[in-house]
């Protein structure tokens, strides 16, 4: 094997044809390189955007459709989803059923139905998502904010800090997080704001433990030491050196937590305590949908909230297995030891 | 091991001093006023509201209503014996201090969470009533938990890379995913209200005879205990996947292997005895994973248990309930860790107890 001097031709050609050089390959182009090749998590992500987006343009998806989310028409409750007759409509099988619903709703196709007071549900749910993913985005911002700090400065300073900052955390999670935000909920009756700001200050427990235990691993490591020989402060060793090494911790946990606080804000307005109506959110509108778990057609005997029980609940378990499937993903991407198995 | 349990038995207590610091604040601090709630009647006059939210001592600075709630001692200003004064609470007023001592015998340092605004029970009657649902409901949810999520665990682990396991582990993300509400909600439709199969919520069928009824009660059990079980099979299938796997790349396993031992006794006989160790530090996480599912479960399918005790009392603002529930649901969980931490030093000699 020859060594390649610094003139030879071969060396010339690369560097003349950028076609030929290889980009150089850092920690986080390499995790974003096996997750590109990661399908379900591929998958999951384009689900999840396709959702953000909808929410977001939910107001002009509303015109468009020509239905407000708190719009009632009484004379058109429990219109089953318009999406299937007119599938059948267009496909020629079935020319009646269509038109007469839309006649029916006044021209409105109700895609996914209508609830108990003729209320678009199709709609309801983009404005329900733009709720529901609201909270749950600022309040995981919340506790990645509140978890992050806590857990680096516990680990990074050890001894009674640390001492004080486990005891303090290690109380909260005694008392199961479910009944602490039923038990605030219930009692101060929050505004979508409050909402956010129970769920990140009550949530932020579980993020810090994990900060602070690789917070302890980096802290023992010689670029630290390093670091500090050279007269570095604590805040500079913690924003610089100790965080971004974190930082893979850190987001993994951010999906799953998002994924949680999803669950945990639908759960509440499943209990009729989360943002309080008339405004959608994808647990409230089961909540109402639960009452009618009984309501049959007198003639054919369907159920007729089917749709009201199925679509929210789907939604919220689409929702949140993406956010899962999405931090299982990226753990493995940012995972370097995984990629030696590879 | 006696010493290990004594020293964390007393760590529990700064643990619990602090958890009745939190769940005192919240529920002080919150707005709203159980004797409004209660008292609702427009016929009530405002004057009769203070008297009542005197007596409860609801108008007292909160640092006092905390001690009365820790000691069952009560603190006022002035010689207000006679207005306090009742058949199970003694008060003596103290001179120089200007101060009125009232001691209703209770506090939750003498065993006595106090007496329910809502109902005028004893808390704890209402627990001790309400705990044997929570219980039936808890025990059974684990049990599935753990009898269909460690053969799961173990045999998507034996199949690695198989069909079998990506199912298994697609469904533990899933189970974990699904709102326990909406799968409770899905499965009283379909077998409750579709099939008629099962009843559709409650704890037994409501009869004149009262009788006890084994096949009635199991079968409003088996709806709830499902749903409340469904992440924990998720949890344990989960673990024992990965424990397993972890089992099965160590020395002694392939030692096993290279000196012919069957494929089969290696897997059940040689490795599960290890991969099932870990699992007991499982148990403390499933046991509050039941706790917390409790709530919503017993909402949905209208068991009348701990958590929907709970549930209604932070409604009502019935302060001492929700309290009562809170330290006992704290105490259950720091039991059920301690427990796990137990069993985890009695099946593994190499973990000290110390």
């Amino acid at each position: 094997m020859t060594i390649a001097q610094a003139d030879s031709p071969a060396l010339t050609t690369l560097a003349a044809d950028p076609q030929l050089q290889r980009k150089p390959r850092t920690y986080w182009s390499m995790a974003l390189h096996s997750l590109r090749r990661d399908l379900v998590t591929m998958i999951a992500i384009a689900f999840l955007a396709v959702m953000t987006v909808l929410s977001l343009l939910a107001p002009a998806i509303a015109n468009g459709i020509g239905v407000g989310p708190n719009d009632t028409n009484p004379d058109n409750a429990f219109q089953q989803p318009y999406l299937g007759p007119y599938v059948q409509w267009r496909t020629g099988q079935d020319p009646t059923t269509a038109p007469l619903m839309l006649g029916k709703s006044g021209g409105v196709p109700h895609w996914l139905g209508t609830d108990q007071l003729g209320r678009d549900q199709f709609v309801r749910l983009l404005y329900g998502g733009r709720v529901s993913l609201g909270i749950a985005l600022a309040a995981a911002a919340l506790t990645l904010i509140l978890g992050v700090t806590v857990g680096t400065v516990a680990g990074f300073f050890g001894g009674v800090v640390d001492d004080l900052i486990m005891w303090f955390i290690n109380t909260s999670v005694s008392i199961p997080g479910i009944y602490l935000l039923i038990i605030v909920t219930a009692m101060f009756k929050p505004n979508p704001i409050t909402l956010t700001l129970f769920l990140g200050l009550l949530g932020w427990f579980g993020t810090a433990r994990l900060i602070r235990g690789n917070v302890f691993k980096v802290r023992a490591l010689d670029f630290v030491l390093a670091a500090r020989s050279v007269g570095s402060r604590n805040a500079r060793i913690m924003f610089q050196h100790v965080i971004p090494n974190s930082l893979p911790i850190i987001i993994v946990n951010a999906a799953i937590d998002i994924g949680s606080l999803i669950l945990a804000e639908s759960a509440l307005s499943f209990l009729g305590l989360g943002v309080q109506p008339p405004t959608a959110t994808w647990g409230s509108m089961l909540n109402r949908a639960r009452n009618l778990i009984f309501l049959r057609d007198p003639e054919t005997g369907a159920n007729l909230a089917l749709h009201l029980l199925s679509v929210p609940g789907l939604l919220i378990t689409a929702t949140v297995l993406s956010l899962y499937l999405i931090g299982d993903g990226l753990r493995d991407a940012l995972d370097p030891m995984m990629k030696n198995i590879r | 091991m006696a010493r290990y349990v004594i020293r964390r038995l007393l760590q529990a207590v700064p643990t619990l001093v602090g958890v009745s610091v939190i769940a005192f604040a919240l529920v002080y601090n919150s707005p709203g006023d159980p004797i409004l709630i209660r008292t609702f009647d427009p016929n009530i006059t405002q004057e009769t509201r203070e008297t009542l939210r005197r007596q409860l001592g609801l108008d007292q600075h909160w640092a006092l209503q905390y001690v009365s709630w820790l000691t069952g001692v009560t603190l006022r200003g002035g010689a207000v014996v006679a207005e306090f004064e009742r058949s199970d609470t003694s008060c003596s007023f103290v001179a120089w201090l200007n101060t009125t001592f009232c001691d209703n015998g209770g506090g939750i340092l003498r065993g006595n969470l106090g007496t329910s605004i809502a109902t005028n029970q004893p808390v704890w009657d209402r627990i001790v009533e309400r705990m044997p649902a929570t219980l039936q409901l808890g025990v059974a949810a684990l049990l599935v938990s753990l009898l269909a999520g460690v053969p799961l665990g173990v045999l998507s682990a034996v199949r690695q890379r198989s069909l079998f396991d990506g199912s298994v582990r697609v469904l533990a993300v899933v189970g974990n995913a699904l709102p326990s509400f909406w799968l409770g909600l899905m499965l009283i439709l379909f077998f409750g209200v579709v099939l008629g199969w099962l009843p559709t919520g409650g704890m037994r069928t409501v009869s004149l005879t009262n009788e006890f009824d084994p096949v009635d009660r199991a079968r409003h059990l088996v709806l709830p205990a499902f749903v409340l079980a469904v992440s924990g099979v998720a949890l344990f299938s989960r673990f024992m996947r990965t424990e397993t796997l972890e089992v099965i790349r160590t020395d002694y396993i392939r030692m096993a292997r290279a000196k012919g031992v069957a494929a089969r006794r290696v897997w059940f006989v040689h490795a599960l005895g290890n991969a099932l160790i870990p699992l007991m530090t499982a148990l403390g996480p499933a046991i509050f994973g039941v706790l917390s599912g409790a709530v919503i479960v017993e909402t949905i399918f209208s068991w009348p248990g701990m958590g929907r005790m709970t549930f209604s009392a932070a409604i009502q603002r019935d302060y001492p309930t929700v309290l009562g529930a809170v330290m006992f649901f704290s105490l259950l969980t720091i039991m059920g860790n301690l427990l796990s931490d137990i069993l985890y030093g009695v099946v593994d000699p190499r973990v000290r107890l110390s």
